[in-house]
């Protein structure tokens, strides 16, 4: 039973201006991208325009970027959802003090900043691919197409945190299972394959794919792996980086809107999903 | 291990041993050795690296612990994200309280859509909202005066103001959501109860809500401490030539000087504050590292 008093107003108030400040300055950035100005600002508003767009649709490098950000986030969803799926499984039937450390040791990408992660990433690939070509004789502008800066590395950086979040999904969604579910499929003569795909990614299933929707986003928005391990390429991030110290236009604003946009049918498309959702489950409830 | 055998076989459990083993072995541990390895390493060219002069030293962190200036931008980077931590809470614990035990129950899924938006919208561009809003002839500057609030414009972008504001914007979610789901779990009858035995709001608070949060606030404050000391972006974007952060130092000895040891050196000091950091809270709030991580 939730009580109203007379304190609940000031609640209100708070949280209307909390989300007015959250949601203002992406207002104010959306809307500087139809301002015909040089500067981007809404203030003060030099008139209606539609140039900053254009300007958008015909910068090559966008492309490129916009490109590179696909190919690197698929790459790392692709990279993460299996090993964090195969830790969760492997952290679930340790215990004891090897259990704590093995799990010390997955989390301790998420808590590890960026930068530290992206630079070892890529000393860790020189260093080998070094070895490597003095191993075998070559230089190593021979190999560094495997060992050298690039999206590769930039993946593979990515890859060592977002698999920790897909590692906590996972296990957060395997303390819910049954295992004697999979005993008994063992005992009605289930081969191991057969369990593992019948009964235990059928129940893993949501918790694998909210891990691949974040590691996608987790991907598209990461700047400070991304930056060190890049080399001359360019992600989105990094270009929208470049192109704010290097002399901003309104061109930014609009690639702004359009993301936030995008950001905006997706929180509405998990939305509607969501009720309905709910719904359902209501419908169940009562029959 | 046994019980994984019996489970799925020798081939299934062969590969999650497999994907773990590489995941933490060739993208967790072998990086952070090299890091450690190179950091005592000097800085040479391609030519001499494995001869005579390649030996290990403390010369890069004496590089470190020799400049006043880099050891004053280390020190604030702590106190600035530490400042940055304990407003995103002020800001966060009466909405987390709200969202959980005062909103209607109806509208906060919908608050939350609203929320999710600026979360998801990436920090580059979120730093670079208040790159507009706080420019000399911004939106800020100009709703100030023509509501009569100040006279003249005032230079936001100096100092540490700017990176602050930036941060706490960026990173106030990450205390919110991890508050919200403690003060979620605390069973309402104990807040009740606590009044009907007459203890004020703010002793409610202090006695029973907040200690109940201790993970949550033990988990944000790691994630916005962290996300912090650790930006580029917002510092890069925000801050004036005085104000620097320990972050765009590495930055320089990596890109500008090339030096990639010396770097390392420095990427490795950042480590050990954010270890540090977590293990303080961790021993201050005495939650176990499963709390923090969820």
């Amino acid at each position: 039973m939730k009580q109203t008093r007379n304190s609940d107003w000031l609640f209100h108030l708070y949280m209307a201006v909390f989300l007015a400040y959250m949601l203002i300055p992406l207002v104010i950035m959306g809307g500087a991208a139809f301002n015909d100005s040089r500067f981007p600002s809404v203030l003060p508003w030099k008139g209606f325009t539609t140039r900053w767009f254009v300007e958008l649709f015909e910068d090559g490098r966008m492309w490129i970027a916009f490109r590179n950000t696909l190919l690197v986030a698929v790459a790392v969803v692709a990279i993460s959802v299996p090993i964090g799926t195969a830790g969760a499984i492997l952290i679930n039937s340790m215990s004891g003090k090897w259990r704590s450390a093995v799990y010390a040791l997955m989390v301790a990408p998420i808590l590890t900043p960026g930068a530290v992660i992206g630079i070892s990433t890529l000393l860790f690939w020189n260093s080998t691919g070094r070895a490597f070509a003095t191993l075998t004789g070559q230089e190593f502008s021979d190999v560094s197409f495997v060992f050298g800066a690039g999206l590769h590395l930039s993946v593979i950086g990515q890859a060592s945190f977002i698999s920790a979040f897909v590692m906590l999904l996972v296990l957060a969604r395997l303390q819910s299972f049954d295992r004697g579910l999979e005993e008994a499929a063992l005992d009605l003569g289930a081969s191991h394959g057969q369990v593992m795909r019948r009964i235990l990614l059928p129940h893993l299933y949501p918790a694998i794919g909210a891990g691949a929707a974040i590691g996608f986003f987790q991907s598209i928005e990461n700047f400070n792996v991304t930056l060190f391990t890049k080399g001359p390429y360019d992600t989105l991030t990094v270009y929208v980086f470049s192109k704010v110290r290097s002399g901003i236009t309104p061109t930014i604003n609009a690639l702004a809107l359009i993301l936030i946009g995008f950001t905006l049918v997706c929180a509405i498309i998990y939305e509607i999903s969501r009720r309905r959702a709910a719904a359902r489950a209501r419908a169940l409830a009562r029959r | 291990m046994k019980d994984l055998l019996n489970r799925y076989g020798i081939g299934l459990t062969t590969v999650f041993v497999t994907l773990t083993a590489f995941w933490l072995l060739i993208l967790v541990v072998l990086p952070n050795i090299y890091l450690f390895e190179n950091s005592f390493r000097p800085y040479l060219p391609v030519v001499d690296i494995g001869g005579p002069l390649d030996v290990y030293s403390l010369d890069n962190y004496a590089t470190f612990f020799q400049s006043p200036i880099h050891i004053r931008v280390f020190f604030g980077t702590i106190l600035f994200s530490s400042v940055v931590t304990v407003i995103c809470f002020v800001i966060a614990y009466p909405i987390a309280y709200y969202l959980a035990k005062v909103a209607n129950l109806s509208v906060v899924p919908t608050i939350f859509l609203l929320l999710f938006i600026p979360m998801w919208v990436s920090e580059v561009l979120r730093s670079f909202a208040w790159f507009i809003i706080l420019s000399f002839n911004g939106p800020l500057n100009l709703t100030l005066i023509g509501l009569g609030v100040i006279e003249d414009k005032i230079r936001w972008m100096t100092g540490f103001r700017s990176v602050i504001i930036g941060l706490v914007y960026t990173y106030v979610l990450f205390m919110l959501f991890p508050l919200y789901n403690a003060v979620q779990s605390l069973d309402t009858n104990q807040i009740e109860a606590s009044e009907d035995l007459g203890a004020p709001w703010w002793r409610t608070h202090w006695r029973v809500i907040l200690p109940h949060c201790k993970p949550g606030i033990a988990s944000g404050a790691v994630m916005v401490f962290m996300l912090s000391a650790g930006s580029i972006l917002v510092p890069t974007l925000l801050a004036s030539t005085n104000s620097r952060w320990f972050t765009e130092i590495i930055q320089q000895w990596m890109f500008e000087s090339q030096d990639w040891n010396t770097g390392s050196a420095y990427a490795f000091l950042l480590l050990i504050l954010c270890t540090v950091f977590v293990s303080l809270v961790m021993w201050l709030f005495r939650v176990k590292l499963s709390d923090i991580a969820k």
